[in-house]
């Protein structure tokens, strides 16, 4: 069997066979389970959910997520969680989500006032 | 880095299309609103299919564009450009990762899918079985690769299902410095010397072709495509994305006095369309089966990292397992 000859000379010194068909497909689980990423950018901020990665252990998470998230512009804090410990509702529950229509009372621009003071002001000294 | 066109598969003969009409009609009333699909809401079928094998290709794109650039690493002319291209390669890297990521909340494994690009059961970018055989060519492959890519991906970005979506969102932000270093790169070549202009346009005339091929064979309508627009999996036609290419880009390469090895390449001002000679597009078809100049090495240096690097994430999977003295 004929080995590669590459321009890059560390392929060529690698003495990869060509048709070498040996390798044994990978198994289920030999990445490793995954962790979801929070990332913080700068101190004060919140930390966000960025992405996941996967890794053997909460260590190695870390260390991916810092490369895999935070290798550009600023970094200060990194959270990972294990996805398997993220508890959400299914889907079969999505109706909960679905809102009443009228909740105006709970916001700030509901309540108007001003109209009414030049009312009152208005009936108070036309009186 | 690196989507290409679209190349779809076509629909299954063994598979009858049987989505529930209903939830098949609140699919489509929800993209027509514009929202997107989350990986556990309801999907058809195809939908479903067609998007792993478009992100998994991309992914595989990013993974195996790595190892033309990678090449010259070693090599590059200077520190400060050796920073840089490592910088990019990471890049890639980590784009791929966001991919594999992407697909994998439809359903497909990492696993299942570094097995079948190692089988060569799945595809990556076409141009990736070329050589990048001079400095010249990483220029190349940095600004003309990756600017195809953006309008690729800027396009993809606007589909419909949101793990794709948000990987692209971050994939964009990085590919604009690949973009601008590249560029860079070419310029410093184009302003230097006779030298240095020669192996540029040299590279330029080797990666013509290839890119011509990045977007994809002309797409007949088909019923099929149709489809694929309307669900938002498709979001250009190929032809449209090279057009959008060709005009961004023509001009900046002939702004350098570089040439391009196409007589017939010209806009028609009538149409505001470029005109081109169609690439040859059997050669495209060949290397995509595995006959290209490079097909076998980036597939055995992709099998090898996995090989070699085997025992590294056996021993990582269990680091507390300890040797226990037998009991009797």
């Amino acid at each position: 069997m004929s080995t590669i000859k590459s321009l890059d000379p560390r392929v060529t010194r690698f003495n990869i066979e060509e048709d070498d068909q040996s390798m044994q497909p990978l198994e289920r689980r030999d990445y490793f389970e995954t962790y979801e990423v929070f990332h913080q950018a700068k101190r004060g901020g919140r930390h966000t959910h960025v992405g996941s990665v996967h890794a053997p252990s909460p260590e190695m998470a870390f260390l991916f997520a810092k490369e895999q998230y935070g290798r550009r512009s600023t970094s200060t804090s990194i959270w990972v969680v294990r996805t398997s410990d993220i508890h959400t509702v299914g889907d079969e529950h999505s109706d909960m989500w679905e809102n009443v229509p009228e909740k105006q009372y709970r916001e700030a621009g509901f309540y108007k006032v001003r109209s009414r003071i030049e009312q009152f002001k208005k009936r108070h000294n036309d009186s | 880095m690196y989507g290409g066109g679209y190349i779809f598969d076509k629909p299954l003969q063994d598979h009858k299309d049987d989505d529930d009409p209903v939830k098949l009609a609140e699919f489509e009333a929800r993209i027509d609103r514009g929202e997107k699909v989350e990986p556990h809401d309801w999907m058809p079928f195809e939908y479903r299919r067609q998007l792993i094998r478009l992100i998994e290709q991309h992914a595989h794109s990013e993974i195996i564009g790595a190892l033309p650039e990678g090449t010259w690493i070693t090599r590059a002319p200077g520190f400060r450009r050796k920073l840089a291209l490592a910088a990019k390669v990471q890049d890639e890297v980590g784009h791929a990762q966001l991919l594999y990521n992407a697909a994998e909340t439809l359903g497909k494994s990492r696993e299942e899918m570094i097995n079948d690009l190692i089988s060569g059961k799945s595809k990556y970018s076409n141009v990736f079985n070329y050589p990048a055989k001079t400095w010249a060519d990483t220029a190349v492959i940095a600004w003309l690769i990756d600017a195809g890519a953006i309008v690729n991906q800027v396009t993809n970005s606007k589909g419909s299902y949101a793990p794709y979506c948000r990987a692209l969102e971050r994939i964009c932000q990085e590919e604009s410095f690949h973009l601008k270093y590249g560029y860079d790169a070419v310029v410093h070549l184009a302003t230097g010397t006779p030298a240095q202009r020669e192996v540029l346009q040299d590279a330029l005339n080797r990666w013509w072709p290839p890119i011509m091929h990045f977007f994809g064979p002309p797409d007949n309508a088909s019923v099929h495509g149709e489809k694929l627009m309307r669900w938002k999996v498709k979001m250009a036609s190929n032809d449209d994305m090279r057009q959008q290419f060709l005009n961004m880009y023509v001009p900046k390469i002939w702004e350098l006095e570089l040439t391009l090895p196409d007589p017939n390449l010209r806009k028609n001002p009538e149409t505001r369309r470029w005109e081109y000679t169609e690439p040859d597009w059997d050669e495209f078809k060949r290397v995509i089966n595995g006959d290209g100049p490079c097909n076998k090495e980036r597939l055995a240096v992709r099998r090898t990292a996995e090989e070699r690097g085997k025992w590294v994430r056996e021993a990582l999977l269990r680091p507390e397992t300890q040797y226990s003295v037998p009991l009797s």
